[in-house]
């Protein structure tokens, strides 16, 4: 009796690890390398030369790569339209901020606890409002974004509609604020790599299978056996947890947090549109969607002529995306050269 | 005390009708398109906008000024039907949201660049009705009759027209409509356009009450979807119902709460709603 319960214990842990068998080879996968690369570059470029501007601009860079790559998760991979996903950085960037200045909280500690709150309360929240689709689900999640925002703005310990400001001295615990910029920075590079990872991992797993089938055919992916209100909640709150990690390191840079930064709407519009841009449900699109959307956003906005018309030169680039290329700059390659998708995923 | 929180009562009554028919617009593209128009926060700051130019630079009356705002809407529409939402209106949500939200962008980049985003005011004075020592303005009373006038004019036009029957033929089953001998492309073109006309009217019935930006659209954009939720998505009457009942929240709570809680309200509210009642509080308008 007690042997066989033991069993079914080991049993049911194996289960949820064969959610990612598919993988015991993906040190073999060229893409696996790429990622590896990738970061190093984002590590290697700024570290050696010590170029402070260019890594400010690829520190927006890995925050937007992290943002894009797990709404991909969401979006591109299950097929629910989440708007409301910066409410997952601005909650985050608040549980971390909160801790680190009311609570003394060291710096890891707090990116730890920011991540684990989110995914918890997404877990929670995911298993009622998921149970809605399409454009109802979008709309709740707007919904979800604006109680968010709208209870943190009268919410005193996180300083209400005025934000938090944190001292520098706490830049002193990571030795100093010109040190400390640089590990907020290779932490989060390093953040970068394990979510363009976990997005590999994910697509090569049954689970992914599984959100595909979601993405395809819920009801039909029910039929077929897919714990589809399990699978749903469960990426959905796995999408939030990296978002809000980056969310307390973004803000801790900064030393400051308010609602207005933390809960913009439109740069949850963006985060959708650099992981159009790229292609959706493809992992290094997304990235690179972001990638490219962080420059030519850099770009507009310190040019003289463009710099007005940065909102209506980033719309009308949506509106041609959407119009004539909706899988992305990485369908078109795809398309156009099939053997690419043997390196890319 | 008692007369403070009727007063309020009435108020939130009366900017209600109006959220409610800003929410007619949003929910009468949803029911024919299955589109959630994310420019229609824009759309309402363009109507505001257009009633201050016709206003201050051609001295039309305020109230007047509805009918060529009306016109420009469903012009303005019909044409971004063609350009941004035909050819995505039969591909995934996802495509139309981005595809209505990257307008909303561009409008708000170019009035941004024309306009600001500093307040403007257009000075509407009518006598105001008193009650008590409290006052109640005469422009938000004239407001709430027009937005339910109109209302009841889309009303007419849906249940008594041929074309409104071809409209909710449309919204009822666009393939089936379409043997009919329905164009229903210029239908959905059509309706998107009154859609966006209804909610630059409503635009410019806030703008006669409060000052505005071109950002102003937004928060009316999402007491909007409030509205539209309440009364049920794709349900014109509902919406109406919706928007009064948002508004009678608002003026209910305004008396007890400090006013920058009624969002957290409002917001944890429709999220209730759309998971327990997805299609809505009333069952107006929907037959049995």
């Amino acid at each position: 009796m007690q042997a066989g319960k033991t069993s079914s214990v080991i049993r049911k842990k194996h289960g949820w690890l064969k959610l990612l068998k598919g993988n015991q080879t993906v040190f073999r996968r060229p893409f696996f390398w790429v990622i590896v690369a990738i970061t190093l570059a984002f590590v290697l470029i700024p570290g050696l030369t010590g170029n402070v501007g260019l890594r400010a601009n690829l520190w927006l860079a890995a925050v937007y790569i992290v943002l894009a790559t797990n709404l991909n998760l969401m979006i591109g991979y299950t097929g629910y339209v989440n708007f409301g996903n910066i409410a997952f950085f601005g909650l985050g960037g608040y549980v971390g901020m909160y801790l680190i200045i009311a609570q003394s909280w060291p710096l890891w500690a707090a990116c730890l606890a920011a991540g684990v709150v989110v995914s918890f309360l997404t877990l929670i929240l995911g298993l009622g409002i998921l149970r809605l689709r399409g454009a109802y689900f979008a709309l709740a999640t707007i919904g979800v974004s604006e109680a968010v925002k709208a209870f943190v703005m009268n919410f005193e310990p996180f300083g209400g509609a005025t934000g938090m400001y944190m001292s520098f001295e706490k830049f002193e615990a990571l030795g100093g604020a010109r040190h400390a910029l640089w590990v907020v920075y290779f932490v989060v590079v390093g953040l970068m790599g394990v979510s363009l990872v976990l997005s590999l991992l994910i697509k090569n797993s049954k689970f992914g299978l599984g959100l595909f089938a979601i993405r395809e055919d819920e009801d039909a992916a029910v039929v077929l056996g897919v714990k589809t209100p399990w699978y749903k909640s469960l990426i959905y709150s796995a999408s939030g947890f990296l978002p809000a990690v980056v969310g307390t390191l973004y803000f801790f840079k900064n030393g400051v947090i308010l609602p207005s930064q933390a809960f913009d709407l439109t740069l949850s519009i963006e985060a959708i549109v650099m992981m159009m841009l790229g292609g959706q449900a493809t992992v290094f699109g997304a990235a690179l969607g972001a990638f490219a959307y962080e420059q030519f956003r850099g770009f507009l906005v310190v040019s003289p002529v463009f710099s007005q018309f940065q909102l209506v030169i980033a719309g009308i680039l949506l509106l041609l995306i959407v119009q004539f290329l909706p899988n992305g700059f990485m369908g078109w390659v795809y398309r156009k050269l099939p053997w690419v998708r043997k390196v890319l995923e | 005390m008692s007369y403070s929180l009727l007063v309020s009562l009435i108020n939130g009554l009366l900017m209600g009708s109006v959220y409610g028919l800003a929410a007619i617009g949003l929910t009468l593209i949803f029911g024919v398109l299955s589109v959630i128009n994310l420019m229609h926060g824009a759309t309402i700051a363009l109507g505001m906008f257009a009633l201050y130019f016709l206003v201050t630079a051609l001295g039309v009356n305020p109230y007047l000024a509805i009918l060529p705002v009306f016109v420009g809407g469903c012009l303005a529409g019909f044409a971004v039907y063609w350009i941004a939402v035909h050819r995505v209106i039969d591909s995934s949500d996802l495509m139309s949201l981005l595809s209505t939200f990257a307008v909303n962008m561009i409008i708000i980049g170019v009035g941004t660049l024309v306009w600001s985003t500093s307040p403007y005011f257009v000075k509407v004075t009518l006598p105001d009705a008193s009650l008590h020592g409290y006052t109640i303005p005469g422009t938000q009373i004239v407001a709430a009759a027009l937005a339910v006038v109109i209302a009841v004019l889309l009303y007419l036009f849906l249940y008594y027209t041929r074309l409104g029957k071809a409209i909710r033929a449309v919204s009822n089953n666009r393939a089936a409509a379409e043997l009919m001998g329905v164009p229903t492309h210029w239908i959905l073109a059509l309706t998107f356009g009154l859609g966006i006309a209804i909610a630059a009217v409503s635009g410019l019935l806030i703008a006669t009450l409060f000052p505005f930006t071109i950002l102003s659209g937004v928060s009316y954009e999402l007491k909007s979807f409030v509205a539209v939720v309440l009364g049920g998505l794709g349900n014109p009457a509902g919406a109406m119902l919706g928007g009064l009942l948002l508004g009678l929240i608002e003026g209910g709570v305004a008396p007890f709460i400090n006013v920058s809680w009624t969002p957290v309200i409002e917001f944890t509210l429709f999220v209730i709603i759309l998971i327990l009642f997805p299609s809505g509080l009333f069952r107006v308008g929907k037959g049995r």
